[in-house]
């Protein structure tokens, strides 16, 4: 029923309390926190670095312009609606085509333009927000996803997340979405994550709810053949998140799109504990090694690559 | 890492000594006991004086125990109608006078006071000791004295075996011829010692003392003798050589020799009457400490709206604490931080079962309501605020339908604060939307399992007591709360999260 604790921290695995106190308390700067928790922000700034990121159609930042909105979308046949301070990917609506005057969902449910104008108002409010603030909406391109992923995702995006620690990538994991997960890539909601050699970018271990599985439950593809392409054009872009925003310890998530390369969807200051689970092994190695390493000696994002890419390889356990 | 945490050990050290400390000094000096209900005995000592009063002024004054050994004086009353009365109180002489322009017949005066059995402590040393009288006898007594005292010191080497001795000649059964002589001319052998020591130069004096026993009646005072010594005055019972205070002694007067002065009054006498009580400790040392800097600092000194106000603020902290334990060491989840503990504090009102009952129907109710609002797709705050409105109409028509039942908890569900239950109505229908009612029933499941934790410990009689008596232990809390908050280790929760990990190596 219950791990022991002694075994946790054999196992180096990093807990809430110390993930709060010991990295993120001490490495981010909380003055910093709206360059990640407002996506806007965190993509005009990516734009301002040149760290690519999907291409923003428009913004909606007052209640008055939803009435215009149809005009806006008239162009775009998939898009993304997300709010720019959501966190945990709520709120975020995937258009993947159109239906006559109505839209299709990635899960496959029709909305109409109505259904559209209501979600806007309703982030505008502050309903996806963290503490109910007002918010915006942002419109961005559909992520056509790379077919390297074919056959491992079901009704969604598979995302990379990548921590990252005073701009060295620690650790990464690919999350696939599940018919469980209805389309999100959440790990508790029932998405796949699969722990991601950092190396190579080959898979090392895969998880859904906290236990093993070795092949995709919808699909049914083996998980063992994933291997992300570009993988260090990945691990790139995940470390000039640090030299864009300051942040010491961060989740990054990026996806492959299959014309426009890796992109930075959104980055996060309190990133998550399961990409432990998903790789079979814990953080707080990682970590303590990079806390021990001089800033000097690795001033730009490819030494830091470079040097996670020699230090961190792991063989697959899969 | 080591040398920044060095301050911080010291200042969670301090907090606990300082709140520890100011706990026990508090205790100390204004004696509030540390458990609530305490009772301590006390004696409820009554003087009667009766007397025969002339028809014209009269005054009668008695002699008040000035500073008893090994008794507090808690409080004391006259009664008696018709007196005029006061406690006249010159260094070291505390006399009571009543006092009439006109009466006749026969009077009854009545003086009562309560007196605390303390520890005996010693009384501070006069600057200069006093000198023993001068002593004057006529003959053939002078001889007799002369006689008796030389017998006595040959036997004795200091003021009290003297005593001694001479209580042993003086005794009743004593074959002494001297001795007879004297008791003969002093019948009183108290005062026939206090004559014979003054002669011996120990400086000797009377006093008057009452043996204090449970519901005794018309006792009188009994004499008794004071001599001074190197350690002080010794008190000595002539009758029976006891020597020093018993514990059951109360000494009414040292040194004076009238006890009652009735002045237009004959046939008068003083008898008393005593009863031992016991009161509540707590209501002692309000009585006897309201001018302590720790009574004045305390929130006794507010009306009592204020008092019952703060008594359920100094319990706030130790909510804060075991939701900082629930969270940080366990790891359970809440809906929003600290409502917990306002429930817990309403649950204080209403008390437990019709507490969880109201509460889980009344965000039960908003949630289906809540359910409805969204149809009407409404901005948030609007959203919320009629949720707000709701809420209150739904807390008065059920305390009314309860009040109309008969049931008195009904009209408490008012305690519940409406704008943090229609916050977490929203975020818990907003849970609902996102992640299943499974999600609503852990975090709305965790809260109330909080608020009753909460709720069981603040309305344990003795935290109940400690915090409002000893607002000063809420700083030991604070230190728990820091040290808690240093804790990196792994919650409760985490050890069945990752229990997968379980066959990794």
């Amino acid at each position: 029923m219950l791990i022991s604790p002694f075994k946790l921290r054999r196992l180096g695995m990093l807990g809430m309390n110390c993930r709060n106190r010991d990295f993120i308390g001490r490495y981010n700067d909380r003055r910093l926190y709206p360059l990640v928790d407002n996506k806007l922000k965190t993509k005009l700034l990516a734009e301002e670095y040149k760290v690519a990121t999907p291409q923003l159609h428009f913004v909606v930042a007052e209640q008055h312009e939803i009435a215009h909105i149809e005009q806006q979308l008239e162009t775009l046949n998939g898009f993304a609606i997300k709010p720019a301070k959501g966190s945990g990917g709520k709120g975020i609506w995937v258009i993947t085509h159109r239906d006559g005057k109505d839209f299709i969902k990635s899960s496959g449910a029709k909305i109409t333009m109505e259904d559209i104008r209501r979600h806007m108002s309703n982030t505008l409010a502050g309903l996806y927000s963290l503490g109910g603030v007002s918010d915006e909406v942002i419109v961005e391109d559909l992520i056509e996803f790379d077919d390297c992923f074919e056959g491992f995702s079901f009704e969604g995006v598979p995302d990379i997340r990548i921590v990252v620690f005073r701009g060295f990538p620690v650790m990464a994991m690919l999350r696939l979405a599940t018919h469980a997960s209805d389309g999100k890539a959440n790990l508790h909601q029932g998405a796949v994550g699969v722990g991601l050699d950092l190396s190579s970018g080959r898979c090392l271990n895969a998880v859904q709810f906290g236990m093993p599985v070795y092949e995709h439950p919808d699909t049914k593809r083996s998980l063992k053949e994933i291997k992300v392409p570009d993988w260090r054009g990945m691990l790139l872009l995940a470390s000039r998140c640090y030299d864009m925003t300051g942040l010491g310890y961060i989740g990054a998530d990026l996806v492959l799109d299959a014309n426009r390369g890796p992109e930075l969807l959104e980055l996060n200051a309190r990133p998550g504990l399961a990409i432990q689970v998903a790789n079979g092994f814990g953080l707080l190695p990682r970590l303590r090694h990079i806390e021990t390493l001089k800033e000097k000696r690795f001033p730009t994002a490819e030494s830091r690559v470079d040097y996670v890419m020699k230090e961190f390889a792991v063989t697959p356990l899969l | 890492m080591k040398i920044r945490r060095l301050p911080f050990y010291a200042i969670v050290i301090l907090l606990i000594v300082a709140g520890l400390g100011t706990a026990g000094l508090r205790h100390n000096t204004t004696e509030v006991p540390f458990v609530p209900g305490e009772q301590k005995p006390v004696w409820l000592v009554e003087a009667r004086i009766d007397f025969l009063a002339q028809g014209g002024k009269t005054t009668v004054r008695l002699d008040l125990p000035d500073s008893a050994p090994g008794f507090r004086l808690i409080r004391e009353q006259a009664a008696s109608p018709g007196y005029g009365f006061a406690v006249l109180d010159d260094k070291r002489d505390r006399r009571a006078e009543w006092t009439r322009r006109e009466v006749t017949g026969y009077q009854t005066l009545y003086y009562n006071a309560q007196y605390l059995p303390v520890s005996y402590e010693p009384e501070p040393k006069d600057p200069e000791p006093p000198k023993a009288e001068d002593v004057f006898w006529d003959e053939p007594e002078a001889t007799a004295a002369r006689e008796l005292l030389r017998g006595a010191l040959s036997r004795s080497s200091s003021p009290a075996s003297t005593a001694r001795e001479l209580i042993k000649l003086l005794s009743p059964n004593s074959p002494d011829q001297n001795a007879q002589l004297l008791l003969a001319a002093e019948p009183s052998r108290s005062r026939l010692l206090v004559k014979l020591l003054n002669q011996s130069g120990v400086p000797s004096r009377m006093a008057m003392g009452l043996y204090l026993e449970d519901a005794r009646r018309r006792q009188t005072l009994t004499p008794l003798v004071e001599l001074f010594t190197d350690e002080g005055w010794l008190l000595m019972n002539a009758a029976t050589g006891e020597q020093g205070v018993p514990e059951n002694l109360l000494l009414w007067s040292r040194g004076v020799d009238a006890q009652l002065d009735v002045i237009g009054g004959q046939n008068s006498s003083l008898t008393f009457s005593m009863i031992r009580q016991t009161v509540p400790a707590m209501a002692l040392s309000q009585v006897q400490f309201q001018d302590n800097i720790f009574s004045l600092l305390g929130v006794y000194s507010l009306p009592i709206e204020e008092q019952s106000m703060f008594k359920m603020l100094f319990l706030l902290p130790l909510g804060a604490m075991v939701v900082v334990f629930m969270r940080v060491m366990v790891g359970l989840r809440t809906a929003g931080t600290f409502m917990p503990i306002l429930i817990s504090l309403a649950f204080l009102q209403t008390s437990l079962v019709p507490g969880l009952i109201s509460f889980i129907l009344i965000v039960g109710l908003g949630l289906l309501l809540r359910n409805y609002l969204s149809y009407l797709n409404l901005l948030l705050v609007a959203r919320i605020a009629t949720l707000i409105v709701l809420v209150i109409f739904l807390i008065s028509v059920m305390s009314l339908v309860g009040y109309q039942l008969g049931l008195n908890a009904g009209i408490t569900v008012t305690f519940f604060p409406m704008i943090i239950i229609a916050w977490t109505i929203e975020r818990m229908s907003i849970l609902w939307e996102e992640e299943g009612p499974h999600e609503v029933l852990i975090q709305g499941g965790g809260s109330l399992l909080v608020a009753v934790l909460a709720y069981l410990l603040m309305s344990i009689e003795l935290i109940n007591h400690l915090s409002f008596n000893f607002p000063e232990l809420n700083l030991v809390i604070l230190a728990f709360i820091l040290l808690m908050g240093q804790y990196t280790g792994y919650k409760l929760s985490e050890l069945r999260r990752f229990r997968s990990m379980e066959n990794m190596d």
